[in-house]
């Protein structure tokens, strides 16, 4: 933790209340994003027992499991949640655009809209992406496999390792996504539940913070968001209705069975209701927020992304393996990486706190213009002398660490700047000596406000960096440092239910 | 260890690197395997080593590539190599903005493309550099420090080589990836695993496995405890006898807490200056401060360092003496507080992150202890490959700065890392060896007071 979000907690604590810790939000919210509240059978790694899901507050489908150890049953409840699935991925798929291209792609087409999934916390995305491994390899046609519930897997798998990205907001985990933005008075472990995590950014009228949360502690008035259910509720509600229904079921009597499923649905959706309207209030809470600049361009990689897994999808693409051969693990660890260090650069160009803290760090910082050499002269690669004006920030931040990078200011994030000298001033302070590295424009004459004037308070944060990643070998060519090319091409996985 | 084994050390060190010089020449034939792994303990000569490999490889009629992890490595040993070899040809890959002591080399060809550099015995660049190549293949390549590269780097690099020798130290930091995930766990080319081991996940019956058996750097005083402590099953001795290397201090002290912390690490190569028990910010202005206090009155001591380099004695520089830290944030306020103690060259006193001193060495050193003043032992505090560098980079004398109440955290805080199936249990411990660590330097304990 940082020292001014462990700052921040000590003020939520103080205040009875959250402290904010963005200016702005750095995840994208779609205007209808399909929010999902799953519970779980107890005991059971995968066994769905309800669903809600809907894309308005005001229109949720529930989808129930009266025995979800039932396979049958299971399959069923997999059925319909494909059909809700995957039309709310539908409406996005053909609405497409040409983009244009850049120098590290070449124009592709891009769908204008990508669908998003929300859900409360990280256990429920897990489970989406254990529902995903349990759904992916059915094949139509094979053991009561059928090809919706199989396209239901690849994209639960879609979204969840997507999820993985820093920045990408295909997949939406409320709880973390509020407490990026608010720091609380609690710890970690209590704002990973949604409930007590709301009750501190927006407690009710005459309740602080502490107080809220300790009350949304109770598990009538405020049942678990999923998947695992309050025990409570499974012995005194759904364990006599799930029997009732066993019961029926064991003696043939339909109407007995249905009005069990009934009564089931009923508890059930008491459980789901509350987190329901606790998500969407939580999303509203988002939604208040501005836009970072930078989601713009993070989305259009969702986007893409998500055209990507369109197309494989309709040209009836195998479904994604178990494990990632080497290569694909190599590629998939830099791109995280990657996408990690963008999404750090850019959010503090965005954001001022983000920023602030970045200067607590060593890896931004702030200061005073103090000097500065309008008609330095560089060299370029090819040993021409070219302007290079300098100038001296003096900081009482931390030095940075990595004096390689190209930092800018976020008044100004086109004109780049490197750091040519770090030399302490004083006990507390240094002297930076920065150099501009473009945006000085192509004219003979500098622009006026090329380089700050003497006297100017200035800030400079490492710039994202879009350079491409290396050539990897392909799979094929997976040298003998790795095992050598794998046995089977696609290392063919074999359906197994986790 | 004596005076009188000496001479075996000297055998048993040069023993091993012929062995290690026979296994490439037998390698050369065909099919007959894909290459080395040499671990080596601290300063025990594995640079030394990876030239003579080169100079033996080319003598074979071999052109080979050296693949190092970082650019002053790569220019530490093009130019050695230049030094010791004048005839070889030796190309230096480099980037595009290199500004490096090579730079206008004249023994040392600098290019940024392989191409320019076909004709050379060997071609050295960074793992990073190699991996922008393309269509360039050598027989042989050695890689250095393969411990600290990322098996995904190797992934980029091998295609290139055929067979290798790879030198490393096992027991230093582990390489470092930001993503957090258990996706690869188990699997034995996991991504985030050091090339060493995803090489001998898949090759341990192509591979010979070879070590080094003898540290120069460290002193019989260190090498008791660091051999133990951190490389429990492949010991190692020192190459030095016990009274070979001398500290002597030439103005005297005012016997200060201080100074008595500097007379134990001068006696016995070890010390513990231990502040009282506090919960603290990581960046303890009583720690920082008390780090480059005791390296400062070193210098401000008139230190003189005897030595088998040295047997007349030499006055220790501020270059000779660094300070170990854990976070950036720490290295920053040691540096201030060295150049608020007014003892002239403190300022140049080496301070620095366990990260960053990997691979060096120095006279003395002084270590911030990562656990000092901490509520909890998180996993990074705990690794035993951090507290190994800190602890094994001196050729005389180590002094390590603490809070008092380590032991205790310790038992408060066992490891709770999650256990993976297929992922073999990590030795050394990181919780054993701080353990370890603690109980040998009790005896060297100066426990300030206030």
């Amino acid at each position: 933790m940082s020292t001014l979000a462990a700052l921040a907690r000590l003020r939520a604590a103080r205040q009875g209340r959250a402290e904010p810790l963005c200016r702005v939000r750095h995840h994208h919210l779609t205007d209808e994003p399909l929010v999902l509240v799953v519970l779980n059978l107890s005991g059971e790694a995968t066994a769905p027992l309800a669903c809600m899901a809907g894309t308005r507050r005001d229109e949720a489908v529930t989808l129930t499991v009266p025995q979800p150890r039932n396979r049958d049953l299971r399959q069923e409840f997999y059925r319909e949640l494909a059909a809700v699935v995957l039309a709310h991925i539908a409406r996005c798929e053909d609405d497409r655009q040409e983009l244009p291209a850049t120098r590290t792609r070449p124009a592709q087409p891009i769908c204008t809209d990508a669908p998003q999934l929300v859900v409360a916390n990280r256990p429920t995305a897990d489970y989406l992406r254990l529902m995903g491994r349990a759904t992916r390899f059915q094949r139509p046609g094979e053991d009561g496999g059928d090809q919706a519930v199989a396209h239901l897997g690849q994209w639960l798998t879609f979204f969840t390792e997507r999820a993985e990205y820093p920045g990408s907001s295909l997949l939406l985990t409320l709880t973390e996504q509020l407490t990026a933005h608010w720091a609380t008075g609690q710890s970690r472990l209590e704002d990973a539940n949604l409930a007590k995590l709301l009750a501190w950014i927006d407690p009710p009228d005459g309740l602080d913070g502490a107080r809220a949360a300790l009350a949304a502690e109770n598990p009538v008035d405020f049942p678990p968001a999923g998947p695992a259910t309050d025990p409570t509720f499974d012995e005194v509600e759904l364990q006599p209705a799930m029997q009732a229904y066993d019961e029926a079921v064991a003696a043939g009597d339909e109407e007995a069975a249905r009005q069990a499923a009934a009564r089931l649905r009923q508890a059930v959706a008491g459980q789901l209701a509350p987190t329901w309207q606790r998500i969407w209030d939580g999303l509203e809470l988002l939604r208040a927020i501005p836009e970072a600049a930078g989601c713009l361009r993070r989305w259009e990689d969702d986007r893409l992304r998500f055209t990507a897994m369109s197309q494989h999808i309709r040209d009836g693409g195998p479904p994604q393996p178990i494990h990632d051969r080497a290569v694909d693990a190599a590629i998939r660890l830099a791109s995280l990486e990657r996408a990690q260090q963008l999404f750090d650069d850019q959010r503090a160009l965005d954001d001022p706190f983000v920023l602030a803290e970045r200067r607590t760090t060593g890896e931004a910082f702030g200061g005073v213009v103090v000097d500065r050499d309008l008609e330095h002269l560089g060299q370029s690669p090819t040993g021409r002398p070219v302007r290079r004006p300098r100038f001296t920030v003096r900081t009482e931040d931390p030095p940075p660490y990595d004096t390689t990078r190209t930092l800018a200011s976020p008044r100004h994030p086109g004109k780049t700047v490197r750091i040519c000298q770090v030399t302490p001033d004083g006990p507390q302070a240094h002297l930076i000596l920065l150099e501009l590295v473009s945006g000085m424009g192509n004219r003979k004459e500098l622009p006026p406000d090329v380089v700050p004037d003497i006297g100017e308070t200035v800030c400079y944060t490492p710039v994202p960096s879009w350079r491409g990643s290396p050539k990897y070998p392909a799979a094929e060519e997976t040298p003998w440092t790795h095992g050598g090319p794998p046995s089977q091409p696609g290392d063919v996985p074999q359906p197994e239910e986790p | 260890m004596t005076a009188t084994d000496l001479p075996d050390a000297s055998a048993a060190s040069e023993a091993a690197v012929r062995a290690i010089l026979d296994d490439l020449a037998a390698l050369t034939a065909p099919g007959a395997g894909r290459g080395v792994v040499v671990d080596s303990p601290p300063g025990a000569g594995k640079s030394t080593l990876v030239r003579r490999a080169a100079r033996a490889l080319v003598a074979a009629g071999e052109q080979i590539m050296i693949v190092a992890q970082t650019n002053n490595q790569v220019d530490d040993l093009a130019s050695r190599l230049a030094a010791e070899a004048p005839a070889l040809r030796i190309g230096r890959l480099s980037s595009t903005d290199y500004r490096g002591p090579l730079l206008g080399s004249t023994v040392v060809r600098v290019a940024t493309k392989p191409a320019e550099l076909d004709d050379c015995h060997i071609t050295l660049g960074t793992a990073a550099k190699w991996a922008t190549v393309e269509g360039h293949h050598r027989r042989w390549a050695i890689v250095d420090e393969a411990y600290q590269m990322r098996s995904d780097a190797l992934l980029l690099v091998a295609p290139q080589f055929d067979r290798a020798l790879f030198v490393g130290d096992p027991g230093q930091l582990d390489p470092f990836a930001v993503v957090e995930t258990d996706r690869w766990a188990g699997l034995a080319y996991d991504p985030r695993l050091n090339a060493v081991d995803v090489l001998l996940n898949h090759n341990a019956d192509t591979v010979v496995q070879r070590r080094l058996p003898v540290s120069w750097r460290l002193p019989p005083s260190a090498a008791a405890l660091v051999s133990p402590a951190f490389y429990p099953y492949t010991g190692f001795a020192a190459g030095t006898a016990e009274e070979e290397r001398r500290l002597e201090f030439t103005v005297a002290g005012i016997g200060s807490a201080l100074d008595e912390t500097l007379e134990t690490a001068r006696r016995h190569g070890w010390a513990l200056h231990e502040l009282p028990a506090r919960h603290t910010q990581r960046t303890d202005p009583q720690v920082c401060g008390a780090a480059a206090a005791l390296a400062a009155r070193f210098l401000a001591r008139g230190t003189v360092e005897r030595c088998e380099h040295h047997p007349d004695g030499r006055a220790l520089t501020p270059a000779d003496i660094a300070v170990g830290v854990v976070h950036r944030d720490q290295a920053d306020q040691v540096r201030r507080a060295l150049a608020g103690t007014g003892v002239a060259g403190a300022e140049e006193i080496v301070v620095d992150t366990a990260n960053r001193l990997q691979g060096r060495e120095f006279e003395v050193v002084v270590v911030v202890h990562p656990l000092s003043g901490r509520r909890d032992a998180t996993a990074f505090h705990l690794e035993a490959g951090r507290l190994c560098v800190l602890t094994s980079r001196h050729r005389h004398a180590c002094v390590v700065v603490a809070r008092a109440g380590i032991p205790d955290l310790l038992d408060a805080h066992p490891v709770d890392d999650p256990v993976h199936l297929n992922v073999p249990v990590k030795f050394p411990d990181g919780w054993e060896a701080h353990h370890t660590l603690l109980a040998h330097l009790e005896p060297y304990k100066t426990a300030v007071t206030g």
